[in-house]
């Protein structure tokens, strides 16, 4: 049962070939592009829905920020399905790979720090050091600053697979432990299956809620930084 | 059994079935064709299920089924192999 668990978040290849980049590329078959001025009801439903989130999510930018709205659209749009489809029975969510969150994070914290160095030099580097702070503390803090900006993309990279690696792997147990308990003790099974089921319903949740943390923390980044 | 058109540039539905092999090793397995095949192949389902102005949740559940299936289908067909340790 150990090797069992683990076994879902292999990369997927079959006979040598890596499947994984088909599966990468699954979602955006769901996502069809708007030919018309009034579309099919899956095309206006996913309108209506990146109108409603980029209206909220880049209402703190300025003009220079706002350039960003098409990655930060894009980014939500696919961390959150790939999360979503995650969630099917037998499929590989690739979101759960440490190396392609670290693939996403590092280049997108790394974009809006050096923005950040180009056009507004002074400000970006009195970040490292915050208002009001006695004399003596100076070489502490900014010390303590330069960590916390290194600390961010690998907090962003690692939050998000930790996430969808513990929900996977939380619904794997009780699902097993669900089995396991039917032929033992009918009414703890029912008990555990509720549980299962209150847990689905939160993964749904966290699917959404990690993609938008995400472009959250991403978009205040860049804030900070333009 | 030659036909007098070449095989390897026949359509599929061209294909007589004791062809196939030969069909299927003869065309080249380039990225970009297999992504082509697969796009061209989509689009008569996306315009049939999707694409109507009263589109339901059947079309895109008949995808994600498919895909379900997909995921199963090769995962069984890796531990069906003969092996000493699985």
């Amino acid at each position: 049962m150990n090797e069992n668990l683990f076994t879902s978040f292999t990369t997927p290849t079959m006979m040598g070939l890596p499947v994984v980049v088909l599966i990468i590329m699954f979602p955006s078959i769901l996502f069809p592009s708007p030919n018309r001025l009034i579309n099919n009801r899956l095309v206006s439903l996913q309108q209506w829905l990146v109108q409603l989130t980029s209206k909220q999510m880049l209402a703190i930018h300025n003009h220079k920020g706002q350039t960003w709205a098409l990655m930060l659209m894009s980014l939500i749009l696919f961390i959150g399905s790939t999360n979503l489809l995650g969630l099917l029975p037998h499929s590989f969510t690739p979101t759960t790979q440490l190396s392609m969150n670290l693939g996403m994070a590092i280049p997108l914290w790394a974009g809006t720090v050096v923005t950040g160095f180009r056009h507004k030099t002074k400000a970006s580097l009195a970040h490292f050091l915050p208002q009001g702070t006695p004399i003596p503390l100076i070489p502490m803090l900014v010390i303590i600053e330069t960590i916390s900006l290194f600390i961010q993309p690998v907090a962003l990279a690692v939050r998000l697979t930790a996430n969808i690696t513990a929900g996977h792997l939380l619904m794997h147990l009780i699902g097993g432990a669900t089995l396991a308990l039917t032929n033992i003790n009918a009414s703890v099974a029912l008990i555990t299956f509720i549980i299962l089921i209150l847990l689905t319903v939160l993964e749904f949740a966290v699917a959404l809620i990690q993609a938008y943390v995400f472009t959250l923390l991403v978009s205040l980044y860049l804030h900070d930084n333009t | 059994m030659a036909s007098p058109v070449p095989v390897k540039e026949k359509k599929l539905m061209d294909v007589k079935l004791g062809e196939l092999p030969g069909w299927i090793l003869m065309r080249g397995f380039t990225h970009r064709g297999i992504a082509g095949t697969f796009q061209r192949g989509y689009y008569p389902y996306y315009n049939k299920y999707v694409n109507v102005k009263k589109g339901s949740l059947a079309g895109i559940s008949m995808v994600l089924a498919a895909y379900v299936l997909f995921n199963w289908c090769y995962k069984e067909l890796k531990q069906e192999r003969l092996r000493k340790y699985h």
